[in-house]
């Protein structure tokens, strides 16, 4: 079957684009970028709330923005661009053209009508009940129509990635296993499709009760399946930003995976256990059993955790074996001061892959162990951990993806190269400090979504301890921090897009060239024949390691202080 | 760039892993049954463990045993709105409601001594979270949870709601003692 289409070949990376997939990419990833912009202007009202010594918003603006900021960043940027980089990982990478172009637009159509018409519910000002809408607490009802039809056009974005790998596999493109990328971007996928329909089958309910159609939504069923929704497609995220860490190990260094079969059996753990960890948000929920949650909150023994930690080392093994071969072998860690940090596309993979593990990864297992979750259930801890895991994992590695697609796709010059030199370690490490001072309040027990710390005026005021008051200050000036990085990033991108100098096209033809295999891995042939392959990167996962080790403890030990409770 | 390109070798799944690899997944695989035995055995020698007691509830059922408990056993009130102190006996079923956009009543409790503590919640969620001791517990409306809960140090402790439950969420405090 030959479709009228053209294919374009990037002079500047090899990769071929098709006509119709690139406009569609490009169109969310810049759809994307806006949410992306406005999610991050309603930050700097939050955060400056949050501050206690500049409390800047009014209450009711407080809680009307947060609930904007969480949607729009939590869902619409990140899944917009999600939608992207599924496209991207089966059009471009299998080189076919994508299928069904006119249901993808309509796909996107209803993405945009969709996330407008929540924001503008929130905006009206009765629909500020948080991302997280816990019945009976009620919105207006295009509140949830909006998630619903936002929901369905991202549905149907992830059938058009299936539909694409069929038309890959039948046109013959590509010759024998997809890509691991594609790989990845797969699970992503069948991971949302998961997500979505639990977004569905919860909503549309909720939906129907603000209509007055139906009368009751049971609170703790909502509660659980919501979270399917909510926790799960924060593993869509995981499992396209690592898909994207492997990319930019591809690209930046021409690292090959160390293992396909480990790297991909990691994948296939995420499909499988991933899910479960939506019990994450109802270890201190009434109604559920120990045995429900242990077994749901520890991924059925921890096996996504594995996954985490296989790819934590896979992709920084992948990079180290590439640099040794590059002749830089002095030393455990040659390679690494070696490594292209000027590249912000390196070097916002690099510090998103350090901050994810060690921030992002060590804390969410804290909170989803079922007896230590008490001591951080709903504090400030629970936003610390998911801007380390969503916003230094896969903000930040979106962020350095888009470097890499402004020549690549877009086909312009980058404008400001040393700003977006730094941007990477302005952004990345002010959010380090950012979660690291979150958690440090929730520790102490700070409540999440709170817009007075101090309960001016109240009979029965809590007084938090001094160390609070400085953590949440901190929060304050880091998150400014951040913001920064962010504007530098949208600055960069957008004025790209505008101002930057275009580049040449490269050749159009009307057929596809067929990517060919790699060559055969030389990283290892059978076990053990590349000796000790990785040292440097084997070095940084037992560093890690002690870290977690003793983090855990910790915690053990904070826990067995506190009132007896059974 | 094989990661971006299909394969060299047919099936992935024969692809030989590194030693380096081999070792790390020992070792992490040994680190995650760890946590995982860590959680099942605090439930067998642990001493916190969140109670999984449940039963479904109404709001005008759960503020008739509270009220009941309020009527036997108040002490004296508090704060201008006459907030009833309650000091049950130890060993008792005591009660703590949640609602917009307050808790009540103030719980007196003995330190070493052992309380069945009775959660409902008679409109939204709402988060029953202890200060400074921060042990934070969903509170879920229509779902009855009972606790037993030992305290091991006396003091003035605030119960914050940590669920956002609307505009007045920020003045939702409560109080409780142990002595």
């Amino acid at each position: 079957m030959s479709v009228a289409t053209t294919y374009r070949t990037c002079p500047r990376s090899g990769l071929q684009f098709e006509n119709q997939a690139e406009w569609l990419m490009k169109a969310n990833a810049f759809v994307a970028v806006v949410w992306l912009l406005f999610g991050g202007i309603l930050a700097i009202g939050i955060v400056l709330t949050r501050w206690p010594a500049v409390h800047l918003l009014e209450a009711d603006t407080f809680y009307m923005w947060l609930t904007a900021h969480g949607i729009d960043m939590l869902i619409f940027w990140i899944i917009f661009f999600e939608v992207a980089v599924l496209y991207f990982a089966s059009s471009t990478l299998l080189r076919c053209r994508i299928a069904t172009p006119k249901i993808a637009w309509l796909a996107f159509v209803l993405m945009i009508v969709g996330s407008v018409m929540n924001n503008v519910a929130v905006f009206q000002g009765a629909s500020s009940v948080m991302m997280t809408s816990y019945v009976p607490m009620m919105a207006e009802q295009h509140f949830y129509l909006g998630i619903i039809l936002f929901a369905v056009g991202a549905l149907i974005a992830c059938f058009v990635f299936f539909g694409t790998l069929v038309v890959a596999k039948k046109e013959k493109t590509y010759e024998g296993s997809i890509p691991l990328v594609t790989f990845g971007a797969m699970t992503a996928a069948i991971i949302a499709v998961f997500t979505l329909l639990s977004g569905a089958i919860i909503l549309i309910p909720a939906w129907l009760m603000s209509l007055g159609v139906l009368e009751n939504v049971d609170p703790l069923i909502y509660r659980t399946v919501w979270w399917a929704l909510g926790h799960s497609s924060q593993q869509i995220n995981v499992a396209a930003h690592i898909s994207i860490w492997y990319l930019v190990a591809a690209v930046a260094f021409g690292a090959k995976p160390m293992s396909e079969r480990v790297s991909r059996t990691a994948f296939l753990l995420y499909i499988l256990f991933l899910q479960l960890a939506s019990a994450h948000h109802l270890l201190a929920d009434p109604g559920l059993s120990t045995g429900w949650k242990v077994i749901n909150t520890s991924y059925f023994m921890y096996f996504a955790v594995l996954a985490s930690m296989l790819h934590g080392l896979t992709i920084p093994g992948a990079m180290e074996v590439a640099q040794r071969q590059k002749g830089y072998t002095k030393g455990l860690f040659e390679w690494l001061r070696k490594a292209p940090w000027g590249n912000p596309t390196f070097s916002g993979v690099f510090i998103s892959i350090i901050g994810f593990g060690f921030l992002g990864g060590i804390s969410g297992v804290m909170m989803g162990t079922e007896q230590l979750n008490m001591i951080i259930h709903n504090t400030i801890y629970v936003p610390g951990h998911f801007h380390a895991t969503v916003v230094i994992g896969t903000t930040l590695t979106f962020m350095a993806l888009t470097y890499y697609l402004i020549p690549v796709l877009f086909k312009r010059e980058m404008i400001a190269p040393t700003m977006a030199k730094w941007q990477p370690y302005v952004f990345g490490l002010s959010m380090y400090a950012f979660t690291l001072v979150m958690m440090g309040a929730g520790t102490l027990g700070v409540s999440r979504r709170h817009w007075d710390m101090a309960f001016e005026g109240h009979a029965l005021a809590y007084e938090w301890p001094g160390a609070a008051y400085l953590m949440m200050g901190l929060v304050g000036i880091t998150g400014l921090a951040a913001i920064v990085g962010g504007i530098m990033f949208v600055y960069i991108t957008v004025g790209s897009l505008l101002w930057g100098k275009k580049l040449d096209t490269g050749n159009v033809s009307a057929k596809f060239t067929p990517v060919s295999r790699a060559a055969p891995s030389a990283a290892a042939q059978s076990y053990g024949s590349m000796g000790f392959a990785a040292p440097g990167t084997f070095v940084l996962a037992m560093v890690f390691l002690i870290a977690f080790v003793l983090y855990y403890f910790i915690n053990w030990k904070y826990l067995s202080t506190l009132w007896g409770l059974s | 760039m094989s990661a971006i390109l299909p394969p060299s070798e047919r099936l992935w799944i024969k692809h030989p892993i590194d030693r380096v690899e081999g070792t790390w997944i020992v070792i992490a695989l040994t680190w995650c049954l760890i946590m995982f035995f860590m959680m099942v055995g605090w439930h067998i020698w642990g001493n916190q463990n969140l109670s999984t007691e449940t039963y479904r509830t109404t709001p005008e059922r759960f503020q008739e045993k509270a009220q009941e408990m309020v009527d036997k056993w108040t002490v004296r009130t508090e704060t201008a709105e006459n907030i009833p102190v309650v000091a049950p006996p130890p060993g008792a079923d005591i009660y703590q409601i949640a609602r917009l956009w307050n808790f009540w009543p103030i719980l007196e409790l003995e330190k070493g001594k052992t309380y069945r503590l009775h959660l409902t919640s008679l409109d939204y969620n709402h988060g029953f979270s202890l200060q400074p001791a921060n042990i934070n517990i969903q509170m879920v409306p229509g779902f009855e949870h009972v606790v037993t809960v030992t305290p091991n140090q006396s003091g003035q402790y605030s119960i914050v709601c940590n669920e956002f439950c609307g505009i007045g969420h920020h003045t939702m405090v409560g109080r409780l003692y142990v002595k």
